[in-house]
């Protein structure tokens, strides 16, 4: 879990091999968001820019955009999803959104770890 | 920010809230939103809807002052009787809609959204007849409850036998005002309370093991899979009743109400656009202000409510579209983030009505 880092727009982010990012949504987004209903996910082959969203997730009452905080190409999404939008709140394993194959790992350098995500949400 | 006299009893339930129409009121509570919908639907929901503008209005000119402000004929019902109108204005536009009700030969009480009370009351006034009198009401709460075990919560928690009380008709009862409708379809009740007396109400209700507590979130839900128009969304001042598809509500032979040629035209000719009922059948959702597209990919429309059903486990929504598309089936796209989801213009409601004894399309 140590090599969990977070956004501020409460996304997280694990690296599975050198350089492949795996991503989801945080407890304190899925709180915020409340009854998930839908997500649209990116297409593989895609490629995404730092800050640019690649998935929305659609609660009861909105819809909200996930950014990814690294550059890459979509290399894997979790099908899952589409028919049960509720796993992103089971685990990581079963409630990550998609993968990125990063192409500068450099930009994971301003993320937070846990403690400073956790010190962060507390401060919201 | 305002707040009705159930504030406390909100947070103390630790409920989420949330500003709506000035009012910090409660958007859900605990259980979340998809459930307390399907609790309403199974059981009985219990609403905080005291934001909403309540008002007496009595005296010998008010049968004809209501006739005057809405399409709709005051003349001919009891006492006891409930209408769902709009006021109308001179472009036949629509100011607000309301439930009005007869208490009396010369009395009338009425509830208007919580949006439009303060455009509502100076407007109601400027029309008001020498002979009449308008009293808006400050000191009563209003809350809602709604689900098929409500006239058992009614009985056992107020000793009121509602049995024998049709849809759409009040009751007095102590110093309580129940009538018996609402805006989720389902059988249901709205009460309004002295302020003081709010809490004990409230929290008497609250004690019954059929009630839970349910937010705007949920009756913005509820009234969506039912096609109720919302003020702002369905309705407003540059819609009128006959594009929105209520012309029940509208007298036959009654001429003398603001706005009536051009609602007389609109019955005559019918309307450019009207509001139907939008289903996706592709995944996503369609949330209002989504356009509305055909097959060439033309604009024909847009969403004005959108949301997922969750009695339905559909999207859903309603939506203003060109009148040659309107046909129930009618194969359209709605644009979501510039992608065409596919979609059917459906039938309203969505979920049939469980209101005791539907009588909405009697005469008006």
């Amino acid at each position: 879990m140590s090599s969990l880092k977070f956004t501020k727009d409460h996304e997280w982010l694990k690296i599975e091999g050198d350089d492949t990012a795996v991503l989801g949504i945080t407890d304190y987004a899925q709180n915020a968001l409340g009854d998930l209903v839908y997500v649209e996910l990116p297409s593989i082959g895609k490629g995404v820019k730092k800050g640019e969203h690649f998935a929305v997730v659609e609660s009861v009452k909105t819809a909200a955009e996930v950014y990814t905080p690294v550059t890459g190409e979509i290399v894997a999404v979790n099908d899952d999803l589409s028919t049960d939008p509720e796993l992103i709140k089971k685990s990581l394993e079963e409630g990550w959104i998609a993968k990125i194959k990063m192409t500068n790992a450099d930009e994971m350098a301003g993320l937070m770890d846990q403690a400073a995500y956790d010190a962060f949400v507390k401060t919201l | 920010m305002k707040t009705t006299p159930l504030h406390a009893a909100h947070i103390a339930l630790g409920a989420k809230m949330g500003e709506f129409a000035g009012y910090d009121m409660p958007l859900y509570y605990g259980e979340g939103v998809i459930k307390e919908h399907e609790w309403t639907r199974t059981h009985a929901g219990l609403f905080d809807v005291s934001h909403m503008g309540q008002m007496f209005v009595t005296g010998a000119g008010a049968t004809a002052f209501w006739e005057h402000v809405t399409p709709s004929s005051f003349a001919n019902i009891p006492g006891g009787r409930a209408k769902y109108s709009v006021l109308t204005n001179e472009r036949g536009g629509t100011v607000d809609d309301l439930i009005v009700t007869r208490m009396g030969p010369d009395k009338f009480f009425a509830v208007v959204n919580a949006g439009c009370k303060d455009k509502d009351f100076p407007w109601l006034q400027s029309h008001l007849p020498s002979n009449a009198q308008m009293d808006i009401i400050t000191d009563r709460a209003l809350i809602a409850l709604q689900g098929p075990d409500s006239e058992r919560v009614i009985r056992d928690v107020l000793g009121f036998d509602a049995s024998l009380m049709p849809y759409m008709w009040m009751a007095e009862h102590n110093d309580l005002l129940i009538s018996r409708l609402g805006y989720t379809g389902e059988d249901g009740f709205e009460i309004s309370i002295p302020e003081r007396n709010a809490e004990k109400v409230w929290n008497a209700f609250m004690a019954h093991e059929a009630v839970k507590p349910v937010g705007l979130a949920a009756r913005d839900s509820l009234r969506l899979e039912m096609g109720y128009p919302l003020y702002g969304h369905e309705l407003d001042e540059d819609i009128s009743a006959v594009e929105a598809g209520l012309n029940w509500i509208i007298a036959k032979d009654h001429t003398d109400y603001i706005g009536a040629e051009v609602i007389r035209a609109h019955l005559a000719n019918g309307t450019e656009h009207v509001r139907v009922g939008v289903r996706l059948t592709d995944k996503g959702v369609a949330r209002e202000g989504a356009e509305i597209r055909n097959e060439a990919d033309e604009v024909i429309g847009m969403l004005s409510s959108g949301g997922y059903s969750p009695s339905t486990q559909a999207s859903i929504g309603m939506g203003y579209i060109q009148a040659e598309y309107a046909e129930t089936g009618h194969k359209i796209f709605v644009n979501v983030r510039g992608r065409n989801i596919a979609a059917e213009v459906c039938a309203l409601p969505f979920v049939s009505a469980k209101t005791k004894s539907m009588k909405k399309k009697e005469a008006a």
